[in-house]
């Protein structure tokens, strides 16, 4: 096929990590991410029917280190996403569309999925359990 | 063409749909004093919280699919394994899916 003078997509070796660039991969990388984490919401929902035994043996998964780092990584995860899907569903509307208010609107995105992700950690400290 | 548009409209009004349910879902466990199995499944038994859930899991794995046969289709580009993938991963979500919804009613409905 013949593409003439058209731009081309960007080759990913040799292409310039921006902030734009950086979050947009980002976003693709969480929901794949957070896809399997819906796996994982699909098996404490069958644990928590299946009865208090079923519940505990997940429960011990949840609370090792490595269930503590995935859960940890999924409620990150899904703060950025929601966080970027919102600036995502601004750009549809056709908000923001230009240079420095798609920074700058990266920027927030950034530090208010961090912001979210310590306000719930401090919520579930106040109850004094984790995860 | 038409299928596209359709998928494009079905991420979007699902993403809409999971911004107040993502938050109410993670605040109200994050809030919860014991996360014991007692007190999960008092709150998932409430007829409200069973409804949301079950609308929650309906909009999540079905923009999960959406989103994951985006990344499918711009990085697998063998057309056979491309549609394999795709439909394991329909097929994946669709399950994931159903086992909610039906764990979500046993529990409230006290089977």
């Amino acid at each position: 096929m013949s593409r003439g003078n058209r731009p081309l997509s960007p080759h990913l070796q040799i292409y310039k990590p921006q902030l734009t660039s950086v979050l947009s991969i980002t976003h693709r990388g969480t929901g794949v991410f957070l896809s399997i984490g819906a796996l994982f919401l699909a098996c404490w929902l069958l644990a928590v029917a299946r009865g208090p035994e079923a519940y505990a043996l997940l429960q011990g998964y949840m609370h090792a280190w490595y269930g503590q780092i995935m859960l940890y990584a999924w409620l990150f995860s899904l703060y950025y996403h929601l966080c970027n899907g919102v600036r995502h569903l601004c750009w549809d509307l056709g908000l923001g569309l230009d240079i420095k208010t798609t920074y700058a609107s990266g920027y927030a995105v950034i530090a208010s999925s961090l912001l979210l992700t310590v306000v719930t950690v401090y919520i579930r400290c106040i109850q004094g359990v984790s995860a | 063409m038409k299928q596209a548009v359709h998928h494009w409209r079905a991420q979007r009004l699902t993403a809409i749909i999971l911004i107040p349910l993502c938050l109410w879902f993670i605040f109200t466990l994050a809030g919860m004093t014991a996360v014991d199995h007692a007190a999960v499944s008092a709150w998932i038994k409430s007829p409200l919280n069973s409804l949301l859930l079950i609308l929650f899991t309906l909009a999540l794995f079905y923009h999960a699919q959406l989103g994951l046969q985006v990344v499918v289709e711009d990085y697998v580009g063998n057309d056979s394994l491309r549609n394999c993938t795709i439909l394991i991963c329909s097929i994946a979500m669709s399950g994931a899916g159903l086992i909610s919804i039906l764990a979500v009613l046993k529990i409230s409905l006290g089977l």
